[in-house]
């Protein structure tokens, strides 16, 4: 069911809540979480269906913050608040309240937020687009254990990530990261498979697509070998070529779906790598709420260090300052692949 | 297995989005023409490679009689997934998995099928690069499985390799009693090493049943009450609503405590009595679990504190059914037992003392699993007698399947009266905190087979005391009397009540 309420405060949304759900007949359920989206009208209606649809797999009570564009000056001076709640079918498995800000309100959302979260729950904000510059900064990003931005929905997605880096704190994470999970998992099990040491890489891919960065800086990250960036015409990720002691390891896809895994002296295979909607990113984000270390390490590698192949730019030899933590993890992992071979058997 | 990814500089402990996947590798079913493999199997290993679990050139080979061509069981595969795969179906997941699919024809006895089937494995290593792995299920009933591992033994099938593996997967029964199971991992064992066999026990896949490990060992809050001190005493209860259905054959002469008490409800025993592990790794678990198991003792009086019955005539959920000895196929003498309800006790310093009450069943109520741990009253209560006459003891229910939750029931005032306690209860659901992401019990199990992670499976030892605790019982249940009888759709014979009754208790009505 739906209500509507204007000209309102966060108190009568509570109200409103409590109604709702008597008058659907559930009382009180296990919400896991609250998800705050952030966003314009124009991307609203898609990140919610986005949201409805993650909800199956973590039920939560969703918040929808649409900041509203005033057109004169007195409306714009005008501070107004707007809610629709709606409980039961209409709300995927939680509850959902779209907040509709006007004039002044606009820049105290956090105040309608905070008496709509839930108790005790984790608390994570989504941007799904427009992300603060800094989002632990932001007041409403303040709230949250995780905060989601997509750098891939800003104008200047390559710039945006070095910006991320700079005022990245634990618990931000990006849902240009997010969609290279498949990659990532595909990669590690064909290093499984050939245990060896990687020498140097190429990840290939669209322009303007910070999944392609971040995938290079993870590899470089873990790897510590030069990894260049080459520029194709999509969709998305289209290949990674790791050049290794026992060949070359390529995983190639080039139709955004069906991947092939080639290696030296083995067959070449199958791999399905589809390119996934929305609403599974952001259920794979929302099913660890804890700092993303990984993720960290990889964008603080910086964009600048990758080799742009066609530029005449080398890709960087690292070493001279990786952080020293990588240091220390890559390197004896490198000399300990003989040894797996023996503990294998 | 998780050892071999120290090596690999991709793979870090705290890359918690990097899911496990198994290494190169290939399954084996044989009887893959059954009635498990379509509807569970087949649609467990489309669902993993659909998660990304599956590691590329993942391969699958049927084994059966029926003449099939390769793309025949393709076929078979692809309806099979269609029809009971939990993930939505895709074409491109759908192209990873058909390269890899192959048929081979014959008979158990047949050794050129067995020489086919080699062939077909080293083919797939050459075109799939397998590497040598592959798990062989043995979805066939138990007494082919001596001819089996027989010839996969003959054909060097078997033979483990230094770089690469052989598994075998077998389903329960495990043996009919003691020395049938032994005789059992006798064969088993002579081609497989121990560590290499798994067991299914579909019911350590549930997600509910690993909750209980989670439920006691993560939380402060359960634990200190989880003895004697405060435990009353635990029912454990497996019910189903269907009968025997088309199972005469395999059912008669095994009865409900051999199909389920002796594997199913004796695990679930185990989880629930057991002490805490050192570790959650497969030796430290199953340490505990032969502890208790082995601490397990059978009540003085068989005749007083078992009780197995037969369903007869009546209505189950509006239909009729009929009763078990005029099922077709079964012999109207047969004395098997379709209910069997027992009382065990632990000999330990946390369960002295506190019965165990197990019993499970055919067409009885409803289909439902669950643990129940009843706590004792109140020592003493400062309200009137009648305030708390409606007040029934506590208990913390573990929802195992259908409806996967946690209820905790206990006493609460009733609104506007002047002082009256009655029974409410808190309730925890799988489905409202963690909604569809539940894997299947097979999709866990076999993914563990293929990561040789077997902390879900019952080992040679569990199987061999929960023998030992059955056989005595079994034995005189075949020398008195004979099985009661229980309308169908009841939640059993007046016999399991009146022996819940002689101790003071009831059974729950779950």
């Amino acid at each position: 069911m739906k209500i509507d309420l204007t000209e309102t405060t966060a108190s009568k949304i509570n109200k409103a809540l409590v109604e709702g759900r008597r008058a659907v007949g559930t009382p009180a359920i296990g919400m896991v979480l609250t998800l705050v989206i952030v966003t314009d009208e124009e991307n609203a209606y898609d990140a919610l269906k986005a949201a409805n649809e993650a909800s199956r797999e973590h039920p939560s009570r969703t918040l929808v913050v649409i900041k509203r564009v005033s057109r004169s000056p007195r409306d714009r001076a005008k501070a107004r608040l707007d809610a629709e709640v709606r409980v039961g079918t209409d709300a995927g498995t939680g509850e959902t309240v779209v907040l509709r800000l006007y004039g002044e309100a606009i820049d105290h959302a956090q105040s309608v937020v905070l008496p709509l979260l839930l108790p005790d729950a984790p608390v994570v904000v989504w941007w799904a687009v427009n992300a603060p510059l800094s989002p632990a900064k932001d007041p409403l990003g303040a709230l949250a254990q995780r905060r989601v931005t997509d750098a891939y929905a800003s104008e200047q997605p390559i710039q945006e990530l070095s910006a991320r880096a700079e005022t990245y704190t634990p618990g931000d994470t990006d849902l240009s990261w997010t969609r290279i999970t498949p990659w990532r998992s595909m990669l590690a099990a064909a290093l499984d498979q050939a245990p060896c040491t990687v020498t140097s890489a190429e990840v290939e891919g669209e322009e303007f697509n910070p999944s392609c960065e971040l995938l290079a800086m993870w590899l470089a990250s873990r790897l510590n070998v030069p990894v260049t960036r080459k520029v194709s015409a999509g969709p998305g990720l289209t290949a990674v070529r790791m050049e290794s002691s026992s060949g070359t390891i390529v995983l190639d896809r080039p139709d955004g779906s069906l991947a092939t895994l080639s290696m030296r002296n083995q067959p070449d295979r199958a791999v399905a790598l589809k390119r996934r909607e929305t609403s599974e990113l952001l259920a794979e984000e929302l099913r660890r709420l804890d700092p993303d270390d990984i993720y960290a390490a990889a964008l603080k590698y910086g964009v600048d260090r990758l080799g742009h192949q066609g530029d005449g730019k080398p890709a960087e030899k690292t070493s001279e300052e990786p952080a020293a933590a990588d240091n220390a993890s890559a390197k004896p992992a490198a000399k300990k692949a003989p040894a797996k071979k023996a503990a294998a058997k | 297995m998780t050892g071999s990814h120290g090596a690999n500089p991709l793979r870090d402990a705290a890359d918690r989005r990097l899911p496990r996947i198994a290494g190169p590798s290939g399954l084996v079913i044989f009887g893959v023409t059954g009635d498990l493999s379509r509807k569970k199997l087949m649609p467990a290993v489309y669902d993993l490679a659909n998660r990304g679990l599956l590691p590329p050139g993942f391969s699958l080979v049927g084994f059966a009689r029926r003449e099939w061509e390769n793309e025949d069981f393709a076929q078979e595969v692809y309806e099979a997934v269609k029809q009971h795969a939990r993930t939505p179906f895709r074409e491109e997941v759908w192209q990873q998995l058909v390269q890899g699919c192959r048929f081979v024809q014959g008979n158990f006895d047949d050794d050129e099928a067995f020489e086919t089937l080699k062939e077909t494995i080293q083919e797939l290593d050459k075109a799939q690069g397998t590497g040598g792995n592959f798990a062989f299920y043995l979805s066939v009933p138990p007494k082919f499985f001596p001819k089996v591992v027989q010839q996969l033994k003959k054909h060097g099938l078997a033979d483990q390799k230094e770089d690469s593996w052989r598994r075998a997967v077998i389903e329960k029964p495990f043996g009919h009693n003691l020395e049938s199971a032994q005789e059992l991992n006798r064969i088993v064992h002579e081609v497989f090493p121990p560590n290499e066999v798994f067991r299914i026990d579909h019911y350590l896949g549930k997600e509910t049943v690993q909750n209980i490990l989670a439920l006691r060992f993560a939380n402060t809050m359960f634990e200190p009450l989880w003895n004697r001190s405060y435990v009353d005493h635990v029912q454990i209860t497996m019910a189903e609503d269907i009968g025997i259905g088309g199972r005469a054959g395999y059912y008669d002469g095994i009865g409900a405590a051999r199909d389920v008490i002796q594997n199913h409800l004796l695990q679930l025993l185990a989880l629930t009595a057991m002490e805490e592990p050192a570790s959650f790794e497969a030796d430290a678990l199953v340490a505990e679990k032969t502890k208790v198991l082995g601490a397990v003792r059978l009540p003085k009086d068989l005749g007083k504190e078992t009780v197995r019955a037969q369903y007869a005539e009546g209505w189950q959920g509006g239909e009729q059914a009929v009763g078990y000895l005029q099922e077709e196929g079964i012999d109207p003498k047969s004395k098997t037992d379709t209910y069997a309800a027992i009382k065990l006790s632990i000999d330990n310093r946390r369960w002295a003392g506190v019965p165990f009450y197990l019993r499970t069943g055919k067409r009885l109520g409803r289909r439902v699993t669950e643990i129940a741990v009843v706590f004792q009253r109140a020592p003493h209560s400062p309200f009137d007698h009648t305030a708390t006459e409606e007040l029934g003891q506590n208990a913390l229910v573990i929802r195992v399947q259908p409806d996967e939750g946690v209820t905790v029931r206990f006493g609460s005032k009733v609104p506007g009266t002047s002082m009256e306690v009655r029974d409410v209860s808190m309730d925890f659901a799988y489905g409202e905190s963690f909604t569809e992401s539940s894997p299947e019990a097979y999709e866990r199990l076999i993914l563990d087979v293929l990561l040789g992670d077997a902390n879900l499976f019952p080992r040679l030892e569990e199987v061999e005391q929960s023998w030992r605790i059955l056989d005595p019982i079994e034995e005189y249940w075949d020398k008195h009397g004979k099985p009661a009888q229980y309308p169908a759709g009841t939640w059993g014979p007046i016999e399991a009540d009146e022996m819940l009754a002689r101790d003071g208790r009831s059974w729950r009505r779950p």
